[in-house]
């Protein structure tokens, strides 16, 4: 069955028709052409397709188009302003946090979602859980929380090592 | 494929009394997989995403009701103090991504073996809401699991709910993974400690067609600790005691050889899972009998 | 050229930034990664393109009896369903032996072998199509066992001329020799899996000529194109190829995949086809490393010196050769590790089955023997009460030493020199009897210890790779450079058909530009088939041949340049360079600017770069005066804590000393190292693609285990550059020996913590638990 949805893609608006079993993934790379995120696994277990949606960092893959219509997504693509890279960006370009890249639209997303969150408090897998959810400071984001809250986007160039640098080095960069 | 996407709860469970064959989704962590593979080709999905109120906990006479849609995230960080062996549990599910989106109620409907959030819901003696245009029935956690993947659901049920008790006591949970991230269970263990009962919980993950209670090694050591009055002074167990329910936990299983383990390793590590965190939440009681349970080192 | 030019493919790659040889200077491409919009195989779009789909054997061995395509070819929305008489040219194809057909004719040797195709209007209705294809099959009881394939004569014989790929006995010295000191063993190794995270994908685009136009993801556009060509009964130039971005490749795209499938499509219907795997089929479409059986027993004295090393390795080649010869070949001649032995007796085996094929992996047929020889030389050590690392410098190969093939390595072969280096690394802090974080524990945030039954294990790993093609193969890569004036500034082009697959070619291609030429901008051009060969990005070659060749281009253009300018003020060319966009004379200073020089002129030149000669392998003993053209050397070592009771590992620290020659890109070689780390790390743990009855049981990611970024611990990496003199710029290949020596070290720490003998890796927790004593 075919369902006319809109999405606001990378600050664009966007009309599409979808069936209702397309997911996310699919409605952006097939449907509108957004190749940002990638598919690696199809069910969530490589982080490849992973966006913001609504603010939050989603895989797509696990998202059906049609149960977020009217939704606001932001890919890598998205992130930069114009030719200025979003200070992640440049930080996994400067500290060279990849190797094929094909990974990285993903882990990056994830990464700025991941950072947001560590502001707002959320805990990770292993964080105490802090009395009224404080934020963390900067120096609670040390590299062994950043792999704890990166841990869902595979890198099989194995180029862990400087996303966590490119990481670090981009939250404290931000003030946080 | 149909899609239905009510807004309110009462249009939800309309929509299901309908639509029988629709299959329920929330965060999609689970259905996605099956419909992305192909395992399944449901008629219609039934998006519960639009209900608020589904997403959402309260309190009341003494125990909490987590709607069925509320993720992981909010629950580790919302509810995590009075849960604690199910926030070590929601901790261990999928990656951050899936955790944020990943909910209760979902890892119950797919009724996996494997299911993280299961054992501890039967080591803290959880039920079930599940309701239907015809009412509403609170079913005991381990009556809900009828087989690999099968429920005792109704065509026209849904989720709505899970009771469960705040911890009284130290609770703990493990899992058994070949994968420090990501992983989905060997077999899991959770065990509570309920002081003003005088008992102990117990669930099994990845141990039997369906997550299961250790009875036998439940009524052993509730025995063992009122027979000695370890609960109102309680003393280090003994090794023996300790043992014993590890040796009961293991034989309560009933594992297979699948591709992730072999049947005698997960009946081993069940043994050894149990014994430990029976050393964990005890040690905790002993120091600090009021107390709930966290992960002393998390 | 076709008038369907796919969107969103070549890419720009950035050519203002600065470093030379020897710098680290940020990779072209990265900007685009980063962004998101670097166009992969998988993002391809042309208008009005169809989408194809393959059918596979769904039995690891089967006979045809017929195919109906009739109620498929009904389907609407489906363009063509093709099957083996629809194949145009040769209907075979293979990297060393042509065994593999397009699509299955009369029998299937492979659950997941390519049995027919389908273009459709939408990937939804290919894959309905699928299902409706009627394939009758008479299934047959498949051979799974190797050994068994060797020796076993009543087996039936899966291709003309038997079971037997191919084998290699080498023999020196006294192959009977006995010694004081014996331990032996038997090793095996699961099939690991590339695992790449950019599944196969193409777009195959109909050209008005008759021909081709392929853009895809691959490892070398010239072995592709010519078999491509071969199988589609077109000449090579009607096959175009254009790479487009690769996500990871590590050996899993040296075979074809997609190739003629999509390009059969497109021809037939006439339209562009886009072909992509999702994660299963990837799984079924490509090969993965060999699965291997190792007999090992080692001589020694009672100070510690081998005295001989006899073994027998059977390596599962799967249903069709691919690079299995090259396997038994590397394998055999590398089989003793980096030792110096006088007497050695080594037979190889690779075999054809009915288990997957494997082929091409990332340390290719020296990982699997390497897990052997370092788990007999801690055997060793145990047996004569000595260090282990010691046990392996008393014995260590070195320069103007001799190999088993009677080879002598004139060029640094600092092996003893690496374990002394990594040993002294430093070690990661004891845990104290406090209690833990759990994150720093075994298991992890799964909260299964809080120290219970942990236990530290320290292990050491060193390894041996030949670098380059070997045993004859004429190894070469071309590279055109065009130098010319743009908006007043000059400019390179470097165009090679070198893949550029995530290890930084683009980055080192213009590092060597920038120094040779003297110049600031030096644009990459897209690979494709419009220039010669570069050969394959594997064997960790593609440094030593495609930076030779665009070493040599840019001489041949420098030459030029400093003619004319030699000819016009009369100094020696001798005297001449280029620096800064200047001809400099090294007798009176700057000549001319390159703007002046060359004018509206665009001097280009194309080049070669041949290594040299290897020779093959006697046939009998093995011995060659040169199988191979360089080895490359590392040394790992390996801390883990291991929870004893539960078999749970959690890999410490791991750290590497390697020496790579020449360290062109400091950075990109640490990165080499990081990830050739991270997959040996895998393949201890964790990593085994698991084939019962040749069917694979876990072809997804939820039960194909790779680590994450929580698995891979912090590393000390210690790079020492020894040039070798016969090799450009002294460059020794960087990308596999990592991958090698990290698996052993991470495995003999398990053993040091557990005191298990754990023969079989990846190392799993029931084994641990379940396992002998050693």
């Amino acid at each position: 069955m075919d369902t006319r949805i809109e999405l606001r893609v990378d600050g664009e608006q966007r009309s599409l028709t979808v069936d209702t079993r397309t997911t996310l993934l699919d409605a952006l790379r097939e449907r509108l052409g957004v190749t940002t995120p990638k598919k690696g696994c199809d069910h969530g277990q490589c982080g490849s397709c992973t966006v913001l949606l609504d603010g939050r960092r989603a895989t797509t893959c696990l998202a059906l188009a049609v149960a977020h219509a009217g939704s606001e997504i932001t890919t890598a693509a998205g992130l930069a302003d114009g030719e200025e890279l979003h200070p992640v960006a440049r930080a996994f370009l400067e500290h060279d946090g990849l190797q094929c890249g094909y990974c990285t639209p993903g882990q990056i997303c994830s990464a700025v979602g991941m950072l947001d969150e560590a502001e707002a408090g959320w805990p990770s897998s292993v964080t105490e859980h802090g009395e009224g959810g404080a934020a963390l400071d900067e120096s609670e984001l040390d590299d062994e929380e950043i792999r704890e809250r990166m841990s869902g986007n595979l890198c099989r160039c194995g180029a862990y090592a400087n996303i966590v640098t490119a990481i670090r080095e981009a939250a404290n960069g931000s003030g946080r | 494929m149909d899609f239905l996407r009510p807004t309110s709860w009462r249009d939800a469970l309309e929509a299901k009394a309908h639509h029988p064959d629709a299959t329920p989704i929330a965060g999609g962590t689970d259905v996605m997989v099956e419909i992305n593979f192909d395992h399944r080709r449901p008629t219609s999905l039934l998006d519960l995403t639009g209900i608020d109120e589904l997403a959402s906990w309260s309190e009341h006479g003494g125990k909490l009701r987590i709607g069925a849609g509320l993720p992981y995230t909010r629950l580790i960080d919302e509810l995590g103090d009075r849960l604690p062996g199910l926030a070590i549990a929601a901790r261990t599910v999928g990656s951050p991504q899936i955790r944020n989106r990943g909910t209760l109620g979902g890892n119950l409907a797919s009724a996996s073996p494997a299911g993280d959030g299961h054992p501890p819901l039967l080591a803290s003696g959880a039920e079930v809401e599940v309701e239907s245009v015809r009412g509403t029935r609170l079913l005991p956690v381990e009556e809900f699991f009828t087989g690999v993947k099968r429920h005792a659901l109704a065509s026209d049920e849904l989720i709505s709910a899970v009771h469960i008790a705040p911890a009284t006591g130290a609770q703990q949970f493990s899992k058994i993974g070949t994968r420090n991230a990501m992983v989905i269970a060997v077999c899991t263990f959770a065990i509570a400690l309920h002081p003003e009962r005088q008992r102990v919980g117990t669930g099994l993950g990845s141990a039997a067609p369906t997550p299961l209670r250790a009875i036998e090694a439940e009524e052993f050591l509730s025995g063992e600790l009122a027979d000695s009055g370890q609960w109102d002074s309680p003393r280090p167990l003994d090794d023996s005691v300790v043992r014993q329910f590890g040796d009961l936990v293991a034989r309560a299983a009933s594992p297979i050889d699948d591709v992730r383990s072999t049947a005698d390793y997960r009946t081993h590590a069940l043994g050894v899972m149990a014994r430990r965190t029976l050393g964990w939440v005890w040690d905790e009681y002993r120091n600090h009998p009021s107390s709930t349970g966290r992960p002393e080192c998390a | 050229m076709s008038d369907h030019a796919p969107a969103r493919s070549p890419q720009d790659l950035d050519d203002s930034i600065a470093g030379g040889i020897g710098e680290s200077p940020t990779r072209p491409d990265g900007a685009l990664k980063v962004r998101g919009e670097y166009a992969y195989a998988s993002d391809l779009w042309a208008e009005d393109m169809l989408w194809g789909a393959t059918l596979r054997s769904p039995h690891p061995y089967a006979r045809i009896r017929s195919i109906d395509i009739g109620p498929a070819l009904a389907t609407p929305g489906v363009y063509a369903v093709l099957t083996h008489s629809d194949v145009p040219g040769e209907n075979l194809y293979g990297l060393k032996i042509v065994d593999q057909p397009v699509l299955a004719v009369d029998v299937v040797r492979y659950r997941g072998e390519a049995v027919a195709l389908v273009a459709a209007d939408h990937p939804e209705t290919a894959r309905r199509a699928m299902e409706r294809i009627e394939v009758d099959y008479e299934v047959l009881e498949p051979i799974t066992d190797p050994e068994l394939a060797a020796h076993d004569t009543t087996l039936p014989e899966l291709h003309p001329g038997g079971n037997v790929v191919r084998h290699q006995p080498i023999v020196k010295g006294d192959p009977e020799a006995s010694a004081d000191v014996v331990v032996s063993g038997l090793y095996t190794l699961g099939m690991q899996d590339q695992a790449f995270l950019g599944p196969e994908a193409g777009l195959a685009v109909p050209a008005p000529d008759g021909g081709v136009d392929l853009y895809l993801a691959t490892q070398d556009l010239h072995s592709d194109r010519k078999q491509t060509a071969q199988a589609l009964g077109l000449p090579p130039e009607k096959v175009r190829m254009t790479m487009s971005g690769v996500g990871g490749a590590f050996g899993g795209r040296e075979d074809l995949s997609i190739q003629v499938h999509c390009s059969m499509l497109a021809l037939h219907t006439g339209k562009p086809v886009k072909m992509v795997y999702d994660r299963e089929e990837s799984f079924h479409g490509h090969v993965h490393r060999h699965p291997a059986k190792m007999y090992y027993e080692h001589g020694a004295t009672r100070d510690g010196d081998l005295v001989y090393v006899r073994a027998t390795l059977y390596f599962d080649g799967g249903a069709y050769a691919s690079k299995t010869p090259v396997v038994v070949g590397n394998g055999t001649t590398l089989g003793i590790g980096p030792y110096a032995v006088p007497n050695v007796r080594i037979e190889g085996w690779g075999l054809y089955t009915n288990n997957p094929p494997c082929g091409a992996m990332r340390g290719l047929g020296a990982v699997q023997p390497a897990l052997a020889y370092e788990a007999q030389m801690d055997k060793l050590a145990d047996a004569l009460g000595m260090d282990p690392v010691e046990v392996r410098i008393r014995n260590a190969l070195s320069q103007g030493g001799t190999t088993p093939t009677g080879q002598v390595l004139d060029y640094p072969a600092p092996v003893a020199e690496l374990l002394d280096r990594v040993r002294r690394l430093p070690l990661p802090a004891e845990h104290d009897s406090a209690p833990a974080d759990i994150r720093d524990l075994p298991g992890g945030a799964s909260n299964t210890t809080h120290g219970e039954g942990v236990v530290r294990g320290i292990g050491y790993g060193v390894c041996i790779k030949n670098i380059c093609y070997a045993e004859g193969a004429d190894d070469y890569s071309t590279a055109r450079v065009r130098l010319q004036i743009i908006g007043g500034e000059p400019l390179a082009v470097v165009h090679t058909a070198a893949a550029e697959v995530g290890q930084g070619l683009v980055t080192v291609q213009q590092q060597i530009a920038r120094t040779e030429l003297g110049v600031e901008r030096v644009n990459i051009h897209p690979n494709d088939t419009d220039v010669g060969p570069a050969g394959s990005s594997s064997a960790s070659r593609q440094t030593y041949v495609t930076g030779g060749a665009v070493r040599n281009a840019c001489e041949a253009v420098r030459d030029v340049l400093l003619q004319r300018v030699a000819a016009r003020s009369g100094e020696s060319i001798g005297d001449l360079s280029l620096s800064g966009g200047k001809v400099v004379s090294s007798a009176t200073g700057v000549l001319a600017d390159l703007a002046d020089v060359i004018g509206d002129d665009v001097i280009e030149e194309t080049r070669e770069y041949h290594h040299r000669e290897t020779y093959p392998l006697d046939e009998e003993l093995g011995t060659s005066e040169r199988a191979q053209v360089q080895h490359a050397f590392s040394a790992h070592r390996a801390v883990v804590d291991v929870d004893t009771e539960l078999g749970l590992v959690k890999v410490v620290q791991l750290d590497c000393s390697q020496d790579v020659g020449k360290a062109m890109n400091p950075e990109a070689v640490i990165g080499q190292i990081q990830g050739g780390s991270a997959q040996g790390l895998g393949l201890a743990v964790m990593e085994e693609i698991r084939v019962d009855g040749g069917t694979i049981r876990n072809a997804s990611f939820t039960d194909y285990l790779i680590p994450t970024i929580l698995d891979m611990p912090p590393m000390n990496i210690d790079v020492i550059e020894r040039a070798d003199p016969n090799s450009p710029y002294g460059v020794r290949g960087v990308g596999e020996p990592p991958t090698i020596s990290s698996t052993p070290a991470v495995v003999a720490a398990i053993r040091a913590a557990t005191g298990k003998a754990l023969t079989h890796t990846p190392v799993a927790p029931e084994h641990i638990i379940a396992d002998i004593p050693r």
